[in-house]
């Protein structure tokens, strides 16, 4: 995976500084933990150590299910000392699985770490078991690893592996919508009303619920991201001849009219219709806020970087709640796809692409912030010090896009604070 | 190649991090990627630790591989050592480190730090979390543990070894052995790894003997301080009534101390609230058990000696310890269970007829699954385990508390057997969930008629006959409608007045 650095020009008021350190985030196999909930007939099968499976299992938090659609193939010693033929065991492994889960339609197999220090090819693997079970289950590959992927980013490896397999969409087929990037059904389903009675005709969603439904990819595809990690599914979308519309990211209400407007303007709908069709539902995202504004508004907020949602989260929560930004902090800034929203941001703002934890900690104390947005492993520690704090990982995990969520999510930002004024312990 | 569900088990530098996140004054510099550092939230999240663990992750990426990872350990172990100036350093890799052959050992001694670098190799591709957390105890003892004078002291004393982070009830255990250890008159030198510091390690010989509470943990390194300074070690796990009197003697044995005042005192609530006829219901229940071999075994005993249930299943994920279960799962003549596939511990529950297990966090799930009670006894561990009250397993009050924690499964599995049973009582709500799940707030619906029309449609109760079946408490109505009907059918009587309804009565009581 390349990285998104220097993508595109820099807006050129904003001084975006890179640090490199320890970082405290999670590697990409974490995207397992929604996208196997999004897409409901696939598997995704990680090719790693236990490592990688405990990761998975710690991230899930709790385990609820019989059987969960995500597994590990553990390499063990026999593997790596060439006793056994690492082809012949993961078939072996696919083998067992796919007969215990009939219902499997689509295989991932995901590379971690281990598998690629070993480089153990799983591409190739994955067009040997999908020639072997065609048609009854598809198998893909993507790579999750933490020396490549961080977090969120194993949506985008995951997406990107999709889109060569969509169908070709034909020149001569009506122009259509897509919206990328794994969202609730609720929220999906949202979109797809304002969108239709707009006037759009075809709309589909990348990823699909289902395999057998992935959407038709060409040069007659116009696409919205819904998230603002998704630098390879772009390229990859590009690469057909998808049509990449820019705006901000669909958080909050004034994101949410800007990338709505984004698909609104490409498929030629009036901004009369558009207004029409959107007011009242505008109307009552900025009502839900009101009831947020006066516990967060001139609150100073600092972000460590987490799943690369930091700046459109920053922009949201500074022009849309009035918080004060103190540090955004961001694993990786996509400059081309962020440009709105970085032009969006207060000129003084700082910005931090990368991380060393302990510097970003010092930094962070001193600050101190009314409320930091963090991950698991540092959330407590900074409790325990008298800082409250968001988990970012909800921000994930929650239906926060769309008009109709954007009261969810100023409150989840609201409420570590609320809590704090109502304890008296 | 595996493949693995859930883990019973992380990693075995998850088992590091337990030992020295468990300590003070230790740092752990480990050789691993970004993704790797989810580790933290164990202890922040499951534990609510409430600073981060000691440990700092190099974080290697891919652009790194090749070129300057040796380079990134030695800066991370050096910024390491001058921020958190710890007395000890240990160095390790996690399993992708393992493949590039740093060797961090190697690299932090070139450093010429002037504390000590205890190295760890733990093969991640062949051992698991308990290993790790006992091989890195045993390191770290062997490395920073002297020869010391023996100091006269006015009592004896011993060391208590085993308790780290993240590990089933080892806080409230702890309060109960020092306790117990303080009636029969020992005195602690030291406490490992959990609040130790690598002076504290320094002068363990200092102590006449070992109380050794987790194996799992301490048992590599209590024999490595048998064989270096002699010190014996106690072999009894204190968990149910008759297992802590026999480490109480075993202590006194070790100690030369009498400790007979101490066996005739209290033995906790626990003796008599399984002997009172309440508990008569508990004769016999079917269990499965499944853990960490120590809390296995141990739950065995209690379970089959001191609450009276019947063993059906028995078995741990942990096969350095398959002996001990092999054992211990003789003596109540089960087949033992050594696996740490979870779906090869379901079907065995499934096919135990178990009416209550006792397991980890995964059985509790499988149990739901089947819908059979269930209690939590023994690691991998869950936010639930570490309660906010005191809930220590071992010595006296560890035994009352498991009498409530095996016992309570089953009350309300009954309660819950009841409210399906009459459904459609008028005492009960329909659709009433059990009390336990939270039912408490669902809607009040009329209840069913009591006069229910089944398959022996045929036979008809008089009015009297029903009337006195309502008599008979609500709990045995049921049965004693069946009873009737079936003894009615029996006999081709086509009506049920009250003398069938005593003739039935009469005749099944027989
Ligand atoms: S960082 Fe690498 S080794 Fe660690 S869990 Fe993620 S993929 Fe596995």
């Amino acid at each position: 995976m390349s990285l998104p650095l220097g993508a595109c020009a820099t807006s050129p008021q904003l001084d975006i500084r890179q640090e490199r350190g320890q970082r405290e985030v999670f590697c990409g196999l974490t995207g397992i933990v929604w996208l196997h909930r999004k897409i409901q007939d696939a598997f995704f099968l990680v090719v790693g150590s236990r490592t990688c499976a405990h990761l998975i299992q710690s991230a899930a938090g709790v385990m609820i299910f019989a059987e969960p659609r995500f597994a590990t193939a553990i390499i063990d010693e026999r593997d790596l000392a060439g006793l056994a033929d690492l082809d012949d065991e993961l078939d072996g492994v696919v083998t067992r699985l796919i007969a215990r889960r009939p219902d499997i339609k689509l295989l991932f197999l995901v590379g971690s770490c281990p598998s690629e220090v070993i480089k153990l090819d799983l591409s190739r693997a994955a067009q040997r078991l999908s020639q072997r079970m065609r048609p009854a289950v598809r198998v893909l590959s993507y790579s999750g690893s933490g020396i490549e992927t961080t977090f969120t980013q194993g949506e985008d490896a995951c997406l990107a592996a999709l889109v060569p397999q969509s169908p070709l969409q034909l020149a001569t087929q009506e122009p259509s919508l897509l919206i990328v990037g794994a969202l609730a059904d609720v929220v999906e389903d949202q979109f797809r009303r304002l969108l239709s009675v707009m006037g759009i005709k075809h709309i589909d969603f990348l990823p699909a619920r289902h395999a057998a439904d992935m959407p038709a990819i060409g040069p007659q595809t116009k696409f919205l991201l819904a998230q603002p990690f998704l630098t390879d599914t772009a390229r990859a979308l590009e690469a057909r001849g998808a049509q990449h519309l820019p705006a901000l990211f669909p958080l909050g209400e004034e994101g949410t009219t800007a990338w709505l407007w984004a698909a609104a303007q490409a498929f030629g709908i009036p901004r009369a219709t558009f207004d029409a069709v959107t007011a009242s539902s505008r109307e009552r995202a900025k009502q839900s806020l009101s009831l947020h504004r006066e516990q967060l508004a001139g609150k100073r907020i600092f972000f460590f970087p987490d799943s690369q949602l930091e700046v459109p989260l920053a922009r949201f929560l500074s022009r849309e709640l009035g918080m004060e930004l103190t540090e955004v902090g961001t694993p990786y800034l996509h400059r081309r796809h962020l440009a709105d929203e970085l032009a969006h941001l207060p000129q003084d703002v700082t910005l931090v692409e990368g991380q060393d934890v302990d510097a970003q900690l010092d930094r962070c104390r001193a600050q101190k912030p009314d409320l930091s947005v963090c991950g698991l492993g540092l959330a407590n520690p900074l409790e325990a010090e008298g800082l409250a704090t968001k988990w970012s990982i909800e921000l994930v995990f929650t239906p926060v896009q769309g008009y109709e969520q954007t009261g969810d999510l100023a409150e989840l930002f609201a409420r570590p604070l609320r809590r704090r004024e109502l304890l008296e312990v | 190649m595996q493949l693995t569900l859930w883990t019973y088990e992380g990693p075995p530098h998850i088992g590091a991090m337990r030992v020295c996140s468990a300590m003070d004054k230790v740092h752990y510099v480990l050789h691993a990627p970004q993704g790797d550092t989810y580790a933290d939230l164990l202890f922040t999240m499951i534990e609510r630790r409430d600073t981060r663990p000691p440990v700092t992750y190099t974080t290697f990426q891919a652009r790194d591989l090749g070129s300057d990872t040796a380079e990134l350990f030695k800066n991370a172990a050096k910024q390491a050592c001058e921020r958190f100036k710890p007395d000890a350093l240990v160095v390790g890799a996690s399993c992708t480190a393992e493949l590039i052959q740093d060797d961090p050992g190697g690299l932090a001694h070139a450093l010429g730090l002037d504390i000590p670098v205890i190295p760890l190799e733990l093969p991640a591709y062949q051992r698991k979390e308990n290993w790790g957390a006992s091989e890195t105890f045993y390191q770290i003892t062997r490395a920073l543990a002297k020869p010391v004078e023996k100091r006269a002291h006015p009592r004896p004393l011993c060391n208590i070894l085993g308790p780290t982070s993240l590990g089933f009830r080892h806080r409230d255990d702890l309060i109960e052995i020092r306790n117990l250890l303080n009636q029969i008159g020992v005195d602690v030198n030291v406490v490992a790894p959990l609040s130790a510091t690598p002076a504290d390690i320094a002068r363990l010989g200092e102590a006449d003997f070992n109380v050794v509470m987790y194996r799992e943990v301490a048992g590599q390194a209590a024999s490595w301080l048998q064989r270096a300074f002699g010190q014996k070690s106690t072999r009894t796990i204190p968990i149910g009534v008759g297992a802590t009197r026999a480490f109480i003697q075993e202590v006194g044995e070790l100690a030369g101390l009498d400790v007979s005042h101490i066996l005739a005192g209290s033995k906790g609530r626990m003796p008599w609230y399984s002997r009172s006829v309440d508990s008569t219901y508990l004769t016999g229940k079917r269990v499965f058990i499944f853990g960490d071999a120590t809390h296995a075994v141990a739950i065995a005993d209690v379970a089959a000696k001191e609450l009276g249930f019947k063993i059906v299943g028995l078995g741990t994920y942990s096969r350095e310890f398959a002996r001990e279960i092999r054992a211990s799962a003789e003596t109540y003549g089960v087949e033992p269970l050594i696996s740490d596939d979870y779906l090869d511990v379901e079907a065995a529950i499934a096919e135990s007829g178990a009416e209550l297990v006792l397991g980890t966090q995964m059985e509790r799930h499988i149990a739901k699954r089947l819908r059979v009670p269930c209690a939590v006894i023994s690691a991998p561990v869950h936010v639930q385990d570490f309660p906010a009250r005191y809930s220590p397993q071992m010595g006296f009050e560890g035994a009352n508390v498991l009498f409530d924690t095996l016992v309570h499964p089953l009350m309300m599995g009954l309660e819950e057997h009841l409210l399906g049973m009459f459904r459609g009582d008028h005492e009960f709500r329909d659709g009433a969930a059990p009390s336990h799940l939270g039912g408490g707030d669902a809607p009040v619906q009329t209840p069913e008629p009591i006069v229910t029309v089944d398959q022996t449609a045929s036979l008809a109760w008089s009015l009297d006959a029903e009337k006195e079946l309502r008599k008979i408490p609500f709990f045995v109505r049921s049965k004693a409608r069946r009873n009737t009907e079936r003894f009615a059918t029996e006999r081709g009587l086509a009506r049920i007045d009250v003398e069938t309804l005593y003739d039935a009565k009469a005749h099944f009581g027989r």
